[in-house]
């Protein structure tokens, strides 16, 4: 893993849980939406924040397929979810939601369980004896070129 | 939601591992190679389909409830069903390190709930 990488990975962290907390404030001044109302849903894109929040998590987006593309998905995901702790911090801090104590045990536990597998490889390479190159049947000018993960 | 993103997560992961380390092929091949070979993925649309669905439904949960709540209900299935499908379909090694990442961060989650 380089610095790099770490940094799409924080990046992966910070854009999706900003983008979804900007979602969150616009949807807030959309209303409830109802399964028989869906043209409120087009109505929200005309919203700041749901922009702002789209526009984010479009760069989530990137950042979590560049991960993918050297990580594993049982790695990306949980050395990720940090995420969480700071859509916590928004919610409390800037949309001045309540932050309790189960919470904040949560946030402890989900800091112990990024700790726990971004301590350990990013990338279980296949067996031997399974397919060497089975990213060939696809795009083959440009497969094999794994990082050093 | 759970479906569509656990089914998007599998089919994305699956098609940016068969196009490769991306830093690396923006460095021989340039970006928009990348974001080429990326797009014209067959996996990577149909991921981008079941994202979409996750996404919606996402937006219908958001304006029912506060995103510390929708979200982490949401995200703590989907870690449980993510691992499940990536030692299926993916064949990753989940081994006992990453089962406990998972098992901490789906519990910690759902705590982020209370």
């Amino acid at each position: 893993m380089t610095f790099r990488k770490y940094l799409v990975l924080v990046g992966v962290a910070v854009f999706g849980s900003v983008g979804d907390s900007l979602l969150s404030r616009g949807m807030k001044d959309i209303g409830t939406i109802s399964l028989s109302h869906l043209q409120s849903l087009v109505v929200a894109l005309a919203n700041w924040w749901v922009l702002g929040g789209i526009v984010l998590l479009i760069g989530f987006f990137a950042a979590y397929m560049t991960a993918l593309s050297w990580a594993d998905l049982t790695y990306v995901l949980p050395a990720t979810s940090i995420g969480y702790v700071i859509i916590a911090l928004i919610a409390k801090f800037v949309l001045h939601e309540q932050v309790t104590t189960a919470r904040w045990i949560g946030i402890l536990l989900i800091t112990s369980g990024v700790g726990f597998v971004a301590g350990g490889p990013a990338f279980t390479p296949l067996p031997e004896h399974s397919s060497p190159q089975p990213q060939q049947e696809h795009e083959p000018e440009l497969a094999s070129t794994r990082g050093d993960s | 939601m759970v479906i569509a993103s656990v089914t998007g997560d599998v089919l994305l992961s699956k098609a940016m591992k068969q196009v490769g380390d991306v830093g690396n092929l923006w460095e021989n091949h340039g970006i928009f190679r990348v974001i080429r070979s990326v797009l014209r993925h067959p996996l990577f649309s149909l991921g981008i389909a079941a994202m979409a669905i996750a996404f919606f439904a996402l937006l219908f949960g958001l304006s029912w409830g506060d995103v510390s709540l929708i979200a982490p209900a949401s995200a703590s299935l989907t870690f449980v069903g993510n691992m499940i499908a990536a030692k299926l379909f993916l064949h990753e090694r989940v081994d006992r390190r990453r089962c406990i990442a998972v098992a901490f961060v789906a519990c910690g989650v759902v705590l982020l709930a209370f």
